[in-house]
């Protein structure tokens, strides 16, 4: 127990720390690498609480996909940091009231779900050490929550398609060099052999 | 204070010992692969490799090892230190990590976690920080354009091998890769998945950086890509991360598909081998094919690799997940038996 205790002292800090990191250091690239270090201890968080499967998701999703394409794109920039930066204290204010808005959400979810007796949670989650969570979230998602499993599917379908409609371009401004025409070209039509004569060229 | 010995105290050191044991393993592994693929490198273009080191030259890596180390580390003008020395240790404790929870034999593995598989695949997934952060911050051109494309790279493998895991979990009905490998008792699932088994392979390669796919490295172009800058200790841990990370993509194929501690067949001079000697046997014949692709096969181009991976690969192996999950629901409906 006072192992658990001190992991998640450990890994909470590192988490709070990392996320003010974030919008604190000068570099963004910096910025991004402590996102990452901030998403890597809340994964290590579900996995004290026992949820692995949420918390390796977290990590195979956000950290080794998003947070490569957002390092990719910012390290790829080039910002002006000093000038980014300048704006820090106008924007505080509505940072401010949006954290202060979730702070009162979450007050109010935690108000409503621990008071014993006033909800029912609509499918409880099995204990933990009978089924792995991993099936418990499969048989949750693939029974009372199908159809909205299949919606969300179905938006990120969308999205995708979406994504590459836009950036697509016609085939006359593409510059990739067709496989076909490259297999199909012989040495007989692009090699030639000529006998040259000394001193005269071709 | 004796609860607190016996609950915490002891626990813990058993566990620090588990992992001291796996760590001098697979260093030790990891040394004879190197001198392994360097031998294989050589005979195939008719060389002798290394052969100076003690018996036939079988020390090479512990000779490279203790040069790497005393040379001396340069740091490149205008590198962010604190990035540029992290990203080598990254790369290599992700490579070591990995090998907590894979089972070389039954009961084995230092952690027997229910959703191993998600585990390597989170911490494969997490390799392309080393090379992104190293190339990032050794602040040069080369080093940057590697780093660069090896993260697309990485990133658009790493989509067929998911799902070719998928279609192995779908087979096993599992997560856990002790579970993985005794529901390949009765048949080895390279059998049934063998399109998958090859897709696994040639995506392993590209995600390890190996050649054919080693563009990343490109030395007729990037000099030698993401870790041009780097020298002497940093290097050492960038190069033991990728052998590690090649050997870790041999073990995952081991278990997914080679049936991991498993004789061929289950009858009695064959059963009689120790599971571990069957496992490292798969794993060194995967890895011999893996330093055979890279003595034989050239370099590809990088579009070509990206349409390999995107218009190839990623249509097949998403077809295949759904043609295993079709046959699997036909076959529990019971209409064809």
């Amino acid at each position: 127990m006072i192992l658990e205790a001190v992991a998640f002292y450990f890994f909470a800090g590192v988490c709070v720390t990392s996320a003010l990191a974030v919008i604190i250091a000068r570099n963004p690239v910096r910025s991004v690498l402590f996102l990452i270090l901030s998403f890597c201890s809340a994964a290590a968080l579900f996995i004290l609480l026992g949820a692995e499967f949420l918390g390796l998701i977290l990590i195979v999703v956000y950290v080794g996909a998003v947070a490569v394409l957002f390092l990719f794109v910012v390290m790829m920039l080039d910002i002006d940091f000093t000038e980014l930066r300048s704006g820090l204290l106008n924007y505080l204010p509505v940072g401010a009231l949006v954290g202060f808005i979730l702070l009162i959400e979450l007050i109010l979810v935690f108000l409503i779900t621990l008071t014993p007796g006033t909800t029912t949670p609509k499918a409880p989650s099995p204990p933990l050490h009978t089924t792995p969570n991993t099936n418990a979230i499969g048989e949750i998602l693939y029974t009372d929550y199908f159809f909205l499993f299949q919606i969300a599917g179905v938006i990120l379908l969308v999205a995708m398609i979406g994504a590459i409609v836009l950036t697509l371009r016609p085939p006359v401004q593409r510059k990739g060099l067709p496989p076909a025409e490259q297999i199909a070209r012989s040495p007989s039509d692009s090699v030639e052999t000529r006998d040259l004569v000394s001193r005269r060229g071709a | 204070m004796i609860e607190f010995i016996t609950d915490i105290l002891i626990p813990l050191a058993w566990i620090v010992a588990h992992c001291l044991a796996i760590i001098t393993a697979l260093l030790l592994t990891l040394a004879f692969a190197m001198y392994m693929d360097r031998k294989v490198w050589a005979a195939v273009q008719l060389r002798r490799g290394p052969n100076v080191v003690g018996p036939w030259g079988l020390f090479q890596s512990f000779a490279d090892l203790l040069k790497y180390v005393f040379k001396e580390p340069i740091l490149p003008a205008g590198a962010s230190i604190g990035i540029y020395f992290l990203a080598p240790f990254i790369t290599f404790l992700l490579a070591i990590a990995a090998w907590a929870v894979v089972p070389v034999n039954l009961g084995w593995a230092v952690a027997d976690i229910n959703a191993g598989v998600l585990y390597l695949f989170a911490v494969s997934s997490l390799m392309v920080y080393g090379v992104l952060m190293g190339g990032w911050a050794s602040n040069s051109k080369y080093a940057f354009l590697g780093a660069l494309r090896s993260a697309a790279q990485m990133v658009s493998y790493e989509v067929s091998l998911g799902f070719v895991i998928i279609t192995v979990l779908l087979l096993a009905g599992s997560l856990n890769l002790t579970d993985i490998v005794l529901a390949q008792q009765d048949m080895w699932f390279c059998i049934p998945l063998l399109p998958m088994f090859v897709v696994f392979f040639i995506s392993a390669l590209a995600e390890t950086n190996r050649p054919p796919f080693d563009l990343p490295e490109a030395e007729s172009e990037l000099v030698a890509g993401f870790m041009v800058e780097y020298s002497s200790t940093p290097f050492l841990l960038f190069m033991i991360g990728e052998l590690a990370a090649v050997i870790l993509m041999c073990a995952l194929m081991t278990i997914l598909f080679l049936g991991g501690w498993l004789p061929p067949i289950d009858i009695y001079p064959l059963n009689a081998v120790p599971g571990w000697l069957w496992f490292f046997a798969k794993l060194f014949v995967l890895f011999f094919f893996f330093a055979m692709v890279k003595a034989m096969v050239p370099r590809y181009r990088y579009d070509q690799l990206m349409r390999l991976g995107w218009k190839v690969f990623l249509p097949l192996s998403l077809f295949y997940v759904i043609a295993t999950a079709t046959v699997l629901t036909v076959i529990q409906q019971g209409i064809l038996i």
